[in-house]
């Protein structure tokens, strides 16, 4: 598919400045650094950092306060008193309609969806993958052409079915159903992703080892898995980040009890009983916004790759 | 590539039987869920189902209904506003900043990684925070009332004309990043040397970028235009977290509808009804696209 190809390039066009500097001078004589089109240029940029860093700054100042603060300064002003009181109560005893026991409930479920959903979706789409890559059967890509298309489904249109499938199993509501639907609309964007990763490694390989007598399996663990790491850090990626924002499975195929954090915090902030608590719905924010961020941080250009082909997600 | 050797003669359905048995998920994804969970929902939304499924045909009633629903026209409303406005602002927005960014400049790294972290969080996480930093009583709006324009006003959660813009906001916050990258992506598989003709012709920067650049990166735009339409038409997270809809149903969207209608008004029909819709709005995108993208190449 053409994203793909983009994607690819998104990453190689990243490393491409690096080799620039090193061959040597060339190209015009460099500019003082304080020149009008440099202030242009940085000032522009600076203004749009400032944009994005603020909520996150916001969030993380409001936190911090206590509320009596928050009434009367205004939500850019630093704290003058830090507590960590909000962040305390945000964890442990905030209030979901007649539940407080806080967000730990909400971030243990969601730990409990995100890493069955995203261990087994991505050894099915990893092994369909490569059957797609190396086993070729007739009609199997009359049926990836349908998994494709179906990624641009609207969710909505097939939120019902699944429910009443998972009724008759006899597993609506609970964590496995919900890890089921994970695996389900996680499949497209997966099986490409290892479809076109197996379909680039050298063929050769494939065949040398087919001549050594290995099967299916065997060249699946023994040759393909240890060469595909970097793939599948980007499948995990785009899967944790992926599940551990979904609200609409998470509402929709669980019961309460197993509410995975983003619909607990939804439900925290939004209740309508009681005095609100800004400081306290801040912290929440932060707590539940906590796991992609520092995956996000620590997988850097990786993330790129993985959010760019989520992109495509359906 | 043929199956394992077996000995006699091979039965054409045990031929490669493992990669048959690997690919069991995605046949049943894509022929029950895709396939099947589609055709069922299209199928029902005929039907006057209210709190379970039934086999009750009404013919288009339930798409009358639909559209005579002052709140699903507002929800189209919405989408619409809300689609044109983040198409036009994101694509415009990501472009510049990649272009800025491609300007070597010095700590790429560091912008990079704060114009794309909004991504990583959620609609839910996004929400929140805007319906936070939008608070009319301590917001933008107080604290610039309190530097002294007293008669400011900028609540856009609480003024059912301009809720919408509110939303976008948010959502453009969280999605230029990405656009960003997408187009830095596109912008550094241009050759050099077409820079280089430029300048020696002498055409201004922002003329090479608009005829010259601009036309080549074709491919890229598609892409994201793709990408952030079939965002747009699934927004439904976003919306819940930062206004649930309101004030009164000034908010709500398509994707909401639908929700609203299958699993709280317990009016199925109309919850069906609705998503098929949903269906054909992002079928009207996706087809030119997929024309595009892989019939005119086939047969070229």
């Amino acid at each position: 598919m053409a994203d793909i190809g983009t994607l690819n390039r998104t990453a190689a066009g990243f490393d491409a400045v690096s080799d620039q500097v090193a061959s040597g001078p060339r190209g015009m004589r460099p500019r003082r650094f304080l020149s009008p089109r440099n202030i242009m240029l940085y000032g522009t940029l600076f203004v749009a950092a400032a944009y994005y860093l603020l909520p996150l700054y916001v969030m993380i100042v409001t936190s911090l306060k206590g509320m009596p603060e928050i009434r009367l300064g205004n939500i850019f002003s630093p704290p003058i008193e830090i507590t960590f009181e909000p962040w305390v109560k945000a964890w442990s005893s905030a209030c979901t309609g007649l539940n407080c026991d806080g967000l730990s409930r909400g971030f243990w479920n969601s730990v409990r969806i995100t890493i069955p959903s995203t261990i087994v979706s991505i050894a099915i789409a990893s092994v369909n993958g490569y059957a797609l890559a190396n086993w070729r059967f007739k009609g199997a890509d009359l049926f990836f052409t349908i998994l494709i298309v179906g990624a641009f489904i609207p969710y909505q249109v097939m939120i019902y079915p699944i429910v009443i499938v998972l009724r008759e199993m006899g597993i609506y509501g609970t964590l496995t159903g919900l890890i089921i639907v994970h695996t389900i609309f996680g499949m497209p964007i997966l099986t490409l992703l290892f479809r076109n990763y197996f379909a680039s490694l050298p063929e050769e390989l494939f065949k040398a080892a087919r001549i050594d007598g290995a099967g299916f399996w065997q060249i699946y663990f023994r040759i393909m898995l240890p060469m595909s790491l970097p793939i599948f850090v980007v499948a995990m990626i785009l899967q944790i980040t992926g599940i551990w924002n979904d609200f609409l499975f998470g509402v929709v195929f669980t019961r309460p009890e197993y509410y995975p954090m983003t619909v607990q915090l939804n439900n925290i902030v939004n209740s309508v009983q009681g005095v609100k608590e800004y400081n306290v719905n801040m912290a929440a924010t932060i707590l539940t916004g906590a796991v992609p961020l520092i995956v996000y941080f620590v997988s850097g250009r990786l993330f790129v790759r993985g959010v760019a082909a989520g992109a495509v997600k359906g | 590539m043929t199956g394992q050797a077996y000995a006699g003669r091979p039965n054409r359905l045990l031929r490669n039987l493992n990669a048959k048995i690997a690919s069991i998920p995605m046949v049943l994804t894509a022929v029950f869920i895709f396939l099947g969970g589609t055709s069922w929902t299209v199928f029902y939304s005929f039907t006057n189902s209210k709190l379970l499924p039934r086999l009750s045909f009404v013919g288009f009633e339930q798409y009358e209904r639909l559209w005579a629903a002052p709140r699903w026209i507002v929800s189209i409303q919405n989408l619409a506003i809300y689609g044109i406005c983040s198409l036009i602002f994101s694509l415009v927005i990501g472009f510049v900043l990649a272009a800025l960014m491609d300007q070597k400049i010095r700590f790429e790294n560091t912008f990079r990684t704060i114009f794309l972290y909004p991504f990583a969080l959620s609609f839910v996480v996004t929400g929140l925070v805007w319906q936070w930093v939008l608070n009319p009583e301590f917001g933008i709006q107080s604290v610039v009332r309190a530097l002294g324009w007293t008669g400011f006003s900028f609540d856009p959660l609480y003024d059912s004309s301009i809720v919408i813009y509110g939303i976008l906001i948010a959502a453009l916050w969280q999605g230029t990043g990405l656009v960003m990258c997408l187009m830095l992506a596109g912008l550094r598989g241009i050759d050099e040397d077409i820079w280089k003709a430029a300048r020696v012709d002498g055409i201004p920067m922002w003329k090479t970028y608009l005829f010259i650049v601009i036309p080549m990166m074709r491919g890229v735009f598609i892409t994201t235009l793709v990408i952030i339409a079939s965002g747009i038409v699934r927004v439904y997270d976003l919306v819940v977290a930062q206004t649930s809809g309101g004030p009164g149903i000034a908010s709500e969207v398509p994707a909401k509808y639908v929700y609203d209608y299958m699993f709280q008004a317990q009016n199925l029909g109309q919850g069906f009804a609705a998503s098929t819709m949903m269906l054909l709005t992002v079928a009207i995108i996706i087809v030119p696209w997929a024309y595009l993208e892989f019939g005119g190449r086939k047969r070229g």
